[in-house]
């Protein structure tokens, strides 16, 4: 088999290698800053172990949380994870709109998640059981807030991203940026899987 | 009235005429640092150099330029670190008895606590970064790190913390607790004023960008080597790099949440480690230290790896029992997380615990002691030679086996309930950290200093220069484990006369004289060796006969790095190339290259406005400088036209001309 | 040629989008209705909590475990990587590290505590103490 253009051919080759070790670059990089935020997230956990007892006279979690509601927080953060994998199925295949669609879904569904979590809050804070309760709450509170923090961070990202879709499309740029973002955003339901477990499921064990 | 108070709240939030310094030595401190930072800024206007400043450096994302950054600001903040150890010294040989000394108790505490904080996240931290960034691309072949733009905001948020702790000289004061700031004397309660929220968001910043700094070295040594250096052939140094950097990957975030549940509890009114309301202020000992321990060999891998390279060019042998070395690197990096507890056995713990530590402390020295014996094996039958960085090796060797020595008696529990917060300890780990780390970032200096900038240091003045370190350092330290055992603790401001403690005060204190001189000779080595730069120039790009990637470039570094990507078949790579006469074989090619942005440089103005802003609960401050960090990380990821290329014949041209006027290969 | 050519093809299935990538629908399903059946029988066994206390955290561990590794399969795709396998590594440290410091901190804080007055004597001596 005969090439009619040797040299072109190793040209492009080398492109293609220079492109595809600059996007696993890029993903490897952020994986590895999403270890280092498991670490950050385990030490919250270490806090909340030690403390979980340190009520202070105030409530406990048994006292305080409402399972029925955590288990809807739950379903809707899964869901919302569903929703990102579609989106990242749908770049793959270059469906601009399917891709808007389902990061519009997940959007909506993080935002939710957000609004329940800052609901729940606001109810233990009018009962008088903020974060200055008790190490208990103290604990309890800086847990699930950087928790939140984080889906923030990931809804302002993702409006950023919907945006940067609808004006250039899908180019690769943006398609490895979509990666990122489900990364990030299926690592948050991860850590929730602790969280709901731990915080909640633990905290009202008898 | 009330309404130019609320006013004034809320523009100024804390901040007020009060927080400028009360007394003379304070003032004298502001004075200084004020008229270096103005000094600075006229020299630069004077003589025109903003552009080219603004131009070369501050917008630079070159890693050999952002490593020449982080290693003069180190250098700066030893000057700072070292003021703050005259102080303490003078007042300790003088303030025995009636005599109360220059300083106030409150302010001696302040001043040891900066000492710490400045000597280990903006001296031992910034030359080790900063050696990173000029010598890890270059090892393993890359023309840059993994993420530039990335790198470049890490060096300014360092910077910014550091202009943090600086701050805090001028308006109010620094935290008066101890460099790990331990509450609950941390708390509010104890400490009502602004010295502990700028240690907390001084570190906090500068922590970040550690923790990015890490990751981005991380990506850099698995993914960016050059074709054929595996894993075990890369070049020590790369080695400890990694794991070092791995620490910094796991351990930083640990800091980040210590610091950052210290500040809840004095901004918000959280408890977790305050005295009542259901906290638990040992669990701040046992986070700090969770990532101090690992902390102490982020700091000194890198030395270790340092010392590798140079022991093998200067014996001019392979590395002895490298394999041995790579698995001495990964047990340190596992154990560093084992051991943590050492550092507050007196806390109560039971004797389990305490038992279980202690053995732990005592595994981890031996593969340290199994990379000194490599280092003494490649030495052993070598044709040494006894120039600089070879010398800072011998009396690393030295002072690390003493203190070391030192360390093992302290992981026995009972020896350590007498030793623990005593002068002894302080001894013991600043033969760590001064003789482990700065030594070896010294050495890594003067054995580097020729691919950086083109002309070696001056010899001579290099071997007096370490004379004064080493027998300074000695004579400052040794008296302090005398003193240790006589009952003597450490943040000691005032004693009484009748303990016979100050002759041994005033020989430390003569010890840091001598250092004093050393890196007074240090400033003077380079101003020589920048006047004789034509003389000690080096034409050949590999004045030591090195044996790693580094020296295969010409001198001083071009942009690109690398003309022409090197091949690697084995360890020790340009050695072997240098001695079967292999010639550079790729061709060249276009060269694709990170343009100059100022983001980073804007990232980090904005960090310290936030820090700022939250140490004097000025709100509106903290929170555009959090918006501006915000967009401008939004603005740079819209930016798809961050680089720039070479082409191929342009890197040719530029390479033959190099090598020609070098005479290189 | 030959040679070149395959690499190029493989590489080519790599990095262009166009083609098929190994993430798909399926994964995605299996990953999603596996971590709702195991989430609401976490739920479940908490609300007819049918055993002891440590029964109960035990079990609730290994369903969280599961969910964990079934969400790092079919979401993450930790299990499509090439080697070296660069990803899988830097997760095994973390989770060891992860396991030191809170195993460790659990451990240090629980023997300290123990060896500590009790919280209700602390708050009665501390008491004590504010009113003298």
């Amino acid at each position: 088999m005969s090439n009619p253009m040797p040299g072109v051919e190793i040209a492009n080759t080398n492109k293609l290698i220079a492109k595809y070790d600059n996007e696993t670059k890029t993903i490897f990089g952020f994986w590895v800053y999403i270890m280092t935020d498991c670490v950050l997230f385990a030490s919250l956990f270490a806090v909340f172990a030690v403390l979980r007892n340190n009520t202070f006279g105030g409530p406990s979690g048994a006292q305080l949380f409402s399972l029925p509601y955590v288990l809807a927080e739950t379903l809707v953060l899964l869901s919302s994870s569903f929703s990102c994998g579609l989106a990242v199925l749908s770049a793959q295949k270059r469906h601009k709109n399917h891709v808007i669609f389902w990061f519009l879904i997940t959007f909506i569904l993080g935002a939710i998640f957000l609004t329940l979590e800052l609901n729940e809050f606001h109810k233990f804070i009018a009962m008088g059981d903020s974060w200055r309760r008790s190490g208990f709450l103290s604990s309890y509170f800086t847990l699930v807030a950087t928790h939140g923090l984080h889906i923030t961070i990931g809804l302002i990202w993702m409006a950023v991203m919907i945006g940067y879709i609808i004006k250039r499309g899908i180019t690769d740029g943006v398609l490895k940026r979509i990666r990122l973002i489900s990364l990030f955003w299926h690592f948050l339901d991860v850590v929730w899987i602790f969280i709901f477990t731990i915080v909640y499921l633990f905290g009202v064990l008898k | 009235m009330i309404m130019g108070t609320i006013f004034a709240s809320f523009w100024l939030g804390k901040l007020n005429l009060k927080a400028l310094p009360p007394n003379y030595i304070q003032m004298g401190g502001a004075v200084m640092i004020l008229s270096i930072l103005l000094g600075l800024l006229l020299f630069i206007t004077v003589t025109k150099k903003w552009k080219w400043l603004y131009r070369e450096w501050l917008t630079t994302q070159d890693p050999k330029k952002i490593g020449v950054m982080y290693i003069l600001v180190a250098l700066g903040m030893l000057l700072r670190g070292g003021a703050d150890v005259a102080l303490l010294r003078t007042q300790q040989s003088i303030s025995v008895g009636h005599n109360m000394g220059i300083l106030s108790a409150s302010h001696f505490q302040q001043i040891v606590s900066a000492h710490g904080t400045i000597m280990i996240f903006f001296v031992a931290m910034g030359l080790m970064f900063g050696i990173i960034n000029l010598i890890v691309p270059l090892q393993i072949g890359a023309r840059d790190v993994a993420f530039p733009f990335l790198n470049a905001t890490s060096f300014w948020l360092f910077f910014a913390g550091m202009i943090l702790v600086n701050a805090s000289l001028v308006l109010g004061d620094f935290a008066a607790t101890g460099w790990l700031a331990y509450p609950p004397l941390s708390e509010l309660r104890y400490s009502p004023t602004v010295g502990v929220d700028y240690w907390i968001w001084s570190l906090e910043i500068a922590g970040v960008g550690s923790l990015m700094a890490g990751i981005n070295f991380i990506v850099t040594i698995l993914k960016m080597r050059v074709k054929g250096m595996s894993f075990m052939k890369m070049p020590m140094f790369v080695w400890s790099v990694l794991g070092s950097m791995f620490l910094v990957a796991f351990a930083f975030p640990i800091l980040t949440v210590c610091l950052t549940l210290l500040a809840l509890d004095r901004d918000l009114g959280t408890h977790f480690f305050t005295a009542g309301g259901g906290g638990n202020m040992m669990m701040y000992v046992n986070l700090i230290w969770a990532w101090g321990h690992p902390e102490v060999y982020i700091l000194v891998l890198p030395s270790f790896g340092i010392f590798s390279e140079i022991v093998a060019t200067f014996s001019r042998k392979r590395l002895f029992g490298y394999t041995s070395m790579v698995w001495a690197i990964a047990a340190i990096v596992l154990l560093s997380f084992t051991v943590w507890l050492h550092h507050f056995f007196t806390m109560g713990a039971g004797s389990n615990v305490n038992g279980f530590f202690g053995i732990m402390t005592m595994i981890i020295a031996i593969p340290t002691g199994v990379k000194i014996f490599n280092w003494l094996f490649t030495m052993y039958r070598g044709k040494i030679k006894m120039d600089s960085p070879m010398l800072w090796f011998i009396g690393f060797v030295v002072i690390f086996t003493i203190g070391g020595m030192a360390g093992v008696l302290m992981a026995v529990p009972p020896i350590d309930f007498q030793l623990h917060n005593s002068l002894f300890l302080i001894a013991h780990f600043h033969m760590m950290i001064v003789g482990g780390v700065l030594f070896g970032d010294f050495a890594g200096i003067s054995y580097w200093f020729p691919k950086i900038f083109g002309f070696k240091l001056n010899e001579r003045l290099g071997r007096l220069v370490f004379w004064l370190w080493f027998i300074g350092f000695l004579v400052a330290f040794i008296p302090l484990y005398i003193l240790g055992f006589m009952g003597a603790t450490r943040r000691l401001d005032h004693y009484s006369a009748g303990l016979g403690w100050q002759a041994l005060f005033i020989v430390a204190a003569i010890g840091t004289v001598l250092i004093g001189l050393g890196v007074g000779v240090q400033i003077l080595q380079i101003v020589i060796s920048v006047r004789d730069r034509k003389k000690l120039r080096d034409t050949t790009g590999d004045p030591w006969d090195g044996r790693s990637l580094e020296w295969s470039t010409p001198s001083p570094v071009p942009v690109y790095s690398f003309a022409r990507l090197p091949h690697v078949t084995e360890r020790d790579a340009f050695w072997v190339a240098k001695r079967h006469k292999i010639k550079d074989k790729s061709s060249y090619e276009d060269i694709v290259l990170p343009k100059n942005t100022p983001l980073s440089m804007v990232i980090g103005i904005s960090a310290f406005a936030t820090g700022f802003g939250i140490v004097w609960h000025i709100w509106w401050l903290a929170v555009v400088g959090l918006l501006s960090v915000v967009v401008t990380i939004i603005v740079r990821s819209m930016d798809e036209d961050t680089e720039y290329t070479i082409p191929a014949s342009e890197v040719k041209k530029m390479d033959r001309q190099l090598r020609a006027e070098g005479g290189l290969r | 040629m030959n040679v070149s050519n395959n690499k190029h093809e493989h590489l080519d299935v790599l990095v262009s989008s166009h083609q098929p990538e190994p993430s798909t629908l399926k994964n995605y399903i299996i990953g999603f209705t596996s971590s709702v059946i195991l989430t609401m029988f976490a739920y479940l066994a908490v609300t007819h909590q049918f055993a002891g206390k440590w029964v109960m955290i035990i079990i609730l561990a290994i369903l969280a475990m599961t969910q964990f590794i079934i969400q790092l399969i079919y979401f993450l795709h930790i299990n499509q990587e090439f080697a070296p396998r660069l990803k899988l590594i830097v997760l095994l440290s973390m989770l060891t590290v992860v396991v030191i410091l809170v195993g460790g901190s659990i451990w240090i804080m629980n023997n300290l505590n123990g060896r500590m007055m009790d919280t209700k004597a602390m708050e009665q001596y501390m008491n004590s103490q504010n009113s003298l």
